[in-house]
């Protein structure tokens, strides 16, 4: 449609360097970030999944440069198609946004200008990015109402926001972060705030615009759920570093971190009789002002010894398609012991799963 | 679904809690509408069991929750506690009864006074009711804390944002306890948390349901939550129920279409399992201000036919404790 033509199909899109953000506050600094690298091909979706408090927002959002300047202090590289975007300022990065990359936001409510009709809202990006006159941009958002399954599109174009439901919203959104046909899309929770029914259509309709345009899509959520089934790789956050990064068949069905193990277990599953009890990880997330000096999760972690405690383990690759960072991974001596110490005090059955 | 019917009732006397076509209506600022929240539902919750109450935003199961505490009150219908009419009780008695009957909210952290310390909020309830000497309360109020996780010399010092949003719904839950009573009503109490969190939380329910013999109706949108937590499980749509069915019984053998569209919905954490995009129920819950007639789920149904137009389906049983309320179940009785 609006997209320039020219645009490389395959090869990488997007590599992070080290990128560190941290935020100097006034009882220290911040590291909501500390140290990410990972690389993104053209066209693939990635779940970056965590708890809240993980630094998953704070990366998408380091990514797109929209932190605000004052007390955020940035290192490490962004490389979006080979040029590095953390040394842009305001004005370079106006340039990316919309066309190249933008964001869906959890709460279409609050994401929307509440006084303002939805076809202007959409218009506005097409009118400022790509120049296009009024009659073109409203054509153009009534087709791109029609692409997110909006139902009655031309009624649509000339509500406000409060006049639609919510899944219509965060349509509406996905609309407006379509408009200008980007090559990087981020879906920050964009279902948290829906109903599950509503939840499963946007998932699909991400999935089907991802598809059809030729997008790369980075999806931050906190359920292993939702990235499941809708992502290519999936990256795992704890307290501001990447625990485990994998192609997602190969993160289920091989997980080795602690962690990720940890997040599994505790999801009440549907194919549980009920009154399952429910494997919860004990403690909370470390304070990101003063992290724990080794493995950032060995104060939670039931496999931890002195070694996790004192030495930080390196994101290290396994495989291709899978790297993690922990001494004691799912399947290691240490890990098989604690296993069956489990296993016969009767908190896990035999076969791994919930006893 | 939505139907009404009464089949699915225990008989009178062993229900901890009875409630039959109960109405809730709002009206509509001044045009002479009214919102129809919940039209005509009746379910029953025995002693020491869990009772489910899942669907969308709008279905009225929040609204349902209040209404047993007659907040506001009901606009028809009965309510049963313990065998004593709520509905027509007034002032003291009213306020009486509800010791017996507590609720904890969905967001952990807005239910409590910002400005109190967190044992205060949890004594409140014993100050109020004047339970005990002052040494005598602080005890209770400490016990109560450790059953919850909560350390009480902690307590005695902090205020809620002091602690995280799982810790604020331990402490939401602890004063909910204070008083001993015999119900709980959780409304969403897992929603606001993280997955780790709310296993936690979910943990903490089951243990002090056992320990202190609680009843429980857990109101929430998320089928697999409600699943683990709940014996028995009652799905409504816009008002309306539309199956009750042991939690396992429903969740292996859906007899509702809408039942199953909730159930294909749910994102499965297992990759291999393959999104069932054409299983999934299309456009949104309709207004409830003019619902459709007949069955309310028909507009969405993907097995609506004209009868489901014109007559509302009422509840019939299935065998083994399962009922439903649908023309066209998706499998027959027993």
């Amino acid at each position: 449609m609006t997209a320039p033509i020219n645009r490389p199909q395959e090869g990488t899109l997007l590599e992070l360097r080290n990128l560190r953000t941290h935020f100097s506050t006034a009882r220290g600094v911040v590291r909501a970030v500390d140290g990410v690298s990972f690389t993104l091909d053209r066209g693939k979706s990635l779940g970056i999944v965590g708890e809240s408090g993980s630094g998953k927002t704070i990366l998408a959002r380091s990514i797109m440069g929209l932190l605000p300047k004052r007390g955020t202090i940035r290192h490490g590289e962004v490389l979006y198609a080979g040029q590095d975007l953390a040394s842009l300022g305001l004005k370079g990065m106006r340039k990316f946004w919309g066309q190249e990359m933008s964001m869906i936001f959890q709460d279409p409510m609050t994401s929307l200008n509440p006084l303002m009709r939805i076809g202007h809202q959409i218009s506005e990006p097409l009118r400022v990015h790509l120049d296009m006159d009024k009659v073109n941009a409203r054509a153009t958002a009534l087709k791109l109402l029609q692409d997110v399954g909006i139902p009655e599109p031309e009624k649509r174009l000339d509500q406000y926001p409060h006049e639609l439901s919510g899944g219509m919203r965060q349509r509406a959104m996905i609309a407006i972060a379509l408009a200008c046909g980007p090559t990087l899309l981020f879906a920050d929770e964009p279902t948290t705030a829906l109903d599950v029914t509503v939840q499963a259509q946007i998932l699909d309709l991400i999935q089907d615009q991802r598809r059809d345009r030729n997008m790369s899509v980075i999806l931050v959520t906190h359920d292993l759920g939702v990235v499941a089934g809708h992502t290519d790789e999936i990256a795992v956050m704890y307290a501001g570093t990447l625990a485990e990064k994998a192609s997602t068949t190969e993160l289920f069905a091989n997980r080795k971190h602690p962690y990720t193990e940890a997040l599994l277990r505790s999801i009440p599953r549907l194919d549980q009789p009920s009154h399952t009890r429910l494997l919860a990880i004990g403690g909370r997330p470390p304070d990101l002002i003063t992290p724990p000096t080794g493995c950032r999760f060995a104060p939670r972690c039931p496999y931890a010894e002195d070694k996790c405690r004192a030495e930080i383990p390196e994101l290290e690759a396994a495989s291709a398609d899978h790297s993690f960072a922990c001494w004691h991974p799912v399947g290691s001596p240490r890990w098989q012991s604690k296993q069956d110490e489990l296993v016969s005090t009767g908190v896990l059955s035999a076969s791994g799963g919930i006893a | 679904m939505a139907g009404t019917g009464k089949a699915h009732l225990h008989p009178e006397g062993d229900a901890l809690l009875r409630v039959e076509d109960l109405l809730v209506e709002f009206p509509v600022g001044r045009t002479g509408l009214k919102v129809n929240a919940v039209t005509g539902i009746s379910f029953d919750v025995l002693p020491g069991e869990t009772l489910g109450l899942v669907g969308e935003s709008g279905c009225g199961k929040s609204t349902t929750g209040k209404a047993i505490m007659q907040l506001p009150r009901p606009n028809g219908g009965s309510i049963a506690f313990g065998g004593q009419e709520l509905t027509s009780l007034a002032g003291e008695g009213m306020r009486t009864l509800r010791t017996n009957i507590q609720m904890i909210f969905q967001d952990p952290i807005s239910s409590l006074n910002p400005r109190r310390k967190v044992t205060n909020i949890v004594m409140e309830p014993l100050n109020i009711w004047g339970i005990g000497t002052p040494e005598e309360r602080l005890k209770k109020v400490n016990e109560v804390l450790e059953a919850v996780g909560i350390d009480p010399e902690r307590a005695a010092s902090s205020r809620p944002y002091q602690f995280s949003g799982g810790q604020c719904q331990r402490i939401s839950i602890a004063r909910a306890l204070v008083l001993d009573p015999k119900m709980i009503i959780c409304d969403e109490p897992v929603s606001a948390l993280d997955v780790s969190v709310q296993a936690q939380v979910l943990n903490l329910l089951e243990d002090l349901k056992a320990k202190f013999g609680l009843t429980l109706v857990f109101i929430a949108h998320d089928l697999a939550v409600v699943k683990n937590i709940s014996d028995r499980v009652a799905v409504m749509y816009l008002g309306k129920m539309c199956e009750v069915a042991k939690s396992d019984d429903l969740y292996l053998r859906p007899a509702h279409p809408y039942t199953q569209v909730l159930l294909n919905s749910i994102p499965v954490p297992d990759p291999k399992v393959r999104p069932t995009g054409n299983q999934r129920v299309q456009g949104e819950i309709p207004s409830p201000v003019m619902p459709p007639s007949g069955c309310r789920f028909r507009t969405r149904c993907p097995i609506a036919q004209d009868r489901c137009a014109a007559e509302e389906p009422q509840l019939q049983a299935l065998g083994d404790d399962h009922y439903v309320a649908c023309h066209f179940p998706l499998r027959t009785a027993n």
